[in-house]
């Protein structure tokens, strides 16, 4: 089953035609990497697919139209997002980070479930977030994503710029969030994508060019030629 | 020492009447990023009917009665504020040229209707007697309406305070102000926390028009202009978005004008406006400002 159907999604920041006919369908209850160099318009996907940039073209979710909503609808449909910079308000404690994020009152149960998979933000929760370090930020912004019941996850870049144990803190976290729901995910560490993905998507120059099966990315020949490295990281 | 005490607490008095106008400019700003020229006229209308509402009661009101006047004023202007909103200011985000000229000329419509309607004279506001008293403070006479000021201005930053830290529109006005689009992203609407916040800074003006209107001794259309400015400069220099931060400019304006006006004659403005260069060149985010991503 289709949980997210993408078809010839363009998108134009102001002058610049960034996504020329995005394509692309996100199986549920599956983890689909969205791979590709810097600046093929990963990021500026997953924006589209929120309608924080607007596109042309047609985004469904369990085969309802939800392009040209605005952000907040899509979000409320059950589309949460972690985005690429975290984006945590860092004027606000942890807890108030997460109360504003939840869209439910009485919402005990999945407050419990986060506090699990993050105790730290348990610790933490009178704290400013802005006073967080890099990887404690980005279990806020996780948390967030996953105190409401959500139809997809979209996440962008979890791990970028965290240290290697901080890595494999947010891989596991990922790891155990990646059995309960549907996740799109736009990553860079290829091992961590071997790890939990179940397709990729590869795009160049603002195009889907590839979508399949991660296998390929055990493939050095393959690698080279869909992302232009050779190593773990793109 | 009594000329000191004197100057000092007129200064709090004026710093007062700042604040009342800057805080809703400030949220305005900080949150949706818009420049209202417009809000001079929705001190302007809570200063009328307010000024209605007294006039109802007399040459003289009592006490309480100023007060429903001042609410009533503060209501008004309010709402007034929310119409301005979402006729006009809904269809104009993230467009700040169009914004800055539509609000313009709001004012000006509002100024020339209301200067039609009355004419520009000042009419006398009602106030209760004791306004014209003078309080003893360390041996200064202080004029007892500048009480009323400094009481309205404290209550009304409490109340803000009060709605930013305790209240859930609060937790997302303050969340809006460092990133809208966060905001949304987390299924919010947050357009309707910009309404909230159009009808509390036209509340805070609309209230802030009839103690100008006292202070000022009467109301006309024209009340607001001088006003205006010195609420966009309490905002600079307090940082935008920044509640505390207006109320701290605010007070360190009133009090810095007070003094320079009597020890320099007349060179207040001067030195207001120097405060505000040093501010920018300075620390252009302002005193309590965050700095902008």
């Amino acid at each position: 089953m289709i949980a997210l159907s993408v078809k010839d999604l363009h998108v134009k920041i102001n002058e610049s035609h960034i996504l020329h006919g995005v394509t692309f369908d996100v199986p549920a209850h599956k983890v689909t990497a969205l791979l590709g160099r810097n600046g093929v318009g990963k990021s500026t996907t997953l924006k589209g697919i929120l309608g924080l940039y607007p596109g042309t073209g047609s985004v469904q979710l369990n085969g309802q139209e939800i392009i040209g909503m605005p952000t907040y609808k899509i979000v409320q449909t059950g589309v949460a997002y972690v985005p690429e910079d975290r984006e945590i308000f860092s004027t606000l404690s942890v807890r108030d980070n997460l109360a504003l994020a939840s869209r439910t009152k009485n919402n005990g149960k999945a407050f419990e479930t986060i506090y699990d998979l993050f105790p730290e933000l348990n610790s933490r929760a009178s704290q400013l977030a802005g006073s967080l370090s890099g990887g404690q930020q980005q279990m806020v912004a996780i948390a967030r994503a996953l105190l409401n019941k959500n139809e997809i996850l979209l996440v962008d870049e979890p791990t970028k710029g965290l240290a290697p144990k901080l890595v494999t803190e947010v891989a596991n976290a990922l790891e155990k969030t990646a059995h309960e729901t549907t996740m799109l995910l736009v990553e860079q560490n290829l091992a961590l994508v071997r790890r939990i993905a179940d397709n990729v998507v590869v795009m160049d120059q603002g195009r889907v060019i590839f979508q399949g099966s991660p296998e390929n990315l055990n493939d050095p020949a393959w690698v080279h030629q869909m992302l232009g490295v050779s190593g773990g990281k793109l | 020492m009594d000329t000191f005490i004197l100057i000092l607490i007129t200064g709090v008095g004026l710093g007062a009447l700042y604040f009342l106008i800057a805080s809703g400019l400030s949220l305005i700003y900080g949150l949706m990023g818009v420049l209202n020229f417009a809000h001079g006229s929705f001190l302007t209308v809570g200063a009328f009917v307010g000024f209605w509402v007294a006039s109802k009661m007399g040459f003289e009101t009592s006490m309480p009665e100023f007060i429903l006047a001042m609410i009533v004023g503060g209501l008004a202007a309010g709402l007034f504020a929310l119409l301005i909103e979402q006729l006009l200011i809904t269809r104009l985000y993230d467009r700040h040229i169009d914004q800055a000229l539509v609000t313009v000329g709001v004012s000006l419509v509002v100024g020339a209707v209301l200067g039609g309607w009355f004419g520009n004279d000042l009419r006398m506001f009602p106030t209760p007697s004791w306004f014209l008293t003078a309080i003893d403070v360390g041996g200064a006479k202080i004029p007892a309406d500048r009480a009323v000021y400094i009481v309205t201005a404290v209550l009304l930053l409490i109340a803000n305070w009060a709605l930013l830290k305790f209240t859930r529109i609060g937790l997302i006005i303050r969340a809006g102000v460092e990133n809208r689009n966060m905001v949304n992203a987390l299924g919010i609407n947050v357009r309707r926390a910009f309404s909230t916040v159009f009808f509390l800074g036209g509340f805070a003006a609309g209230v802030g028009g009839v103690l100008v209107s006292v202070y000022s001794n009467g109301v006309s259309p024209l009340i607001a202009g001088t006003y205006l400015i010195y609420g966009f400069i309490v905002v600079v220099i307090g940082g935008m978005g920044s509640v505390p931060g207006s109320f701290l400019a605010a007070m360190m304006i009133g009090i810095i004008r007070q003094f320079a006006n009597y020890y320099a004659t007349g060179l207040g403005d001067f030195v207001v406006v120097i405060l505000l260069a040093v501010v920018l060149l300075i620390r252009p985010q302002g005193l309590l400002g965050k700095v902008r991503a």
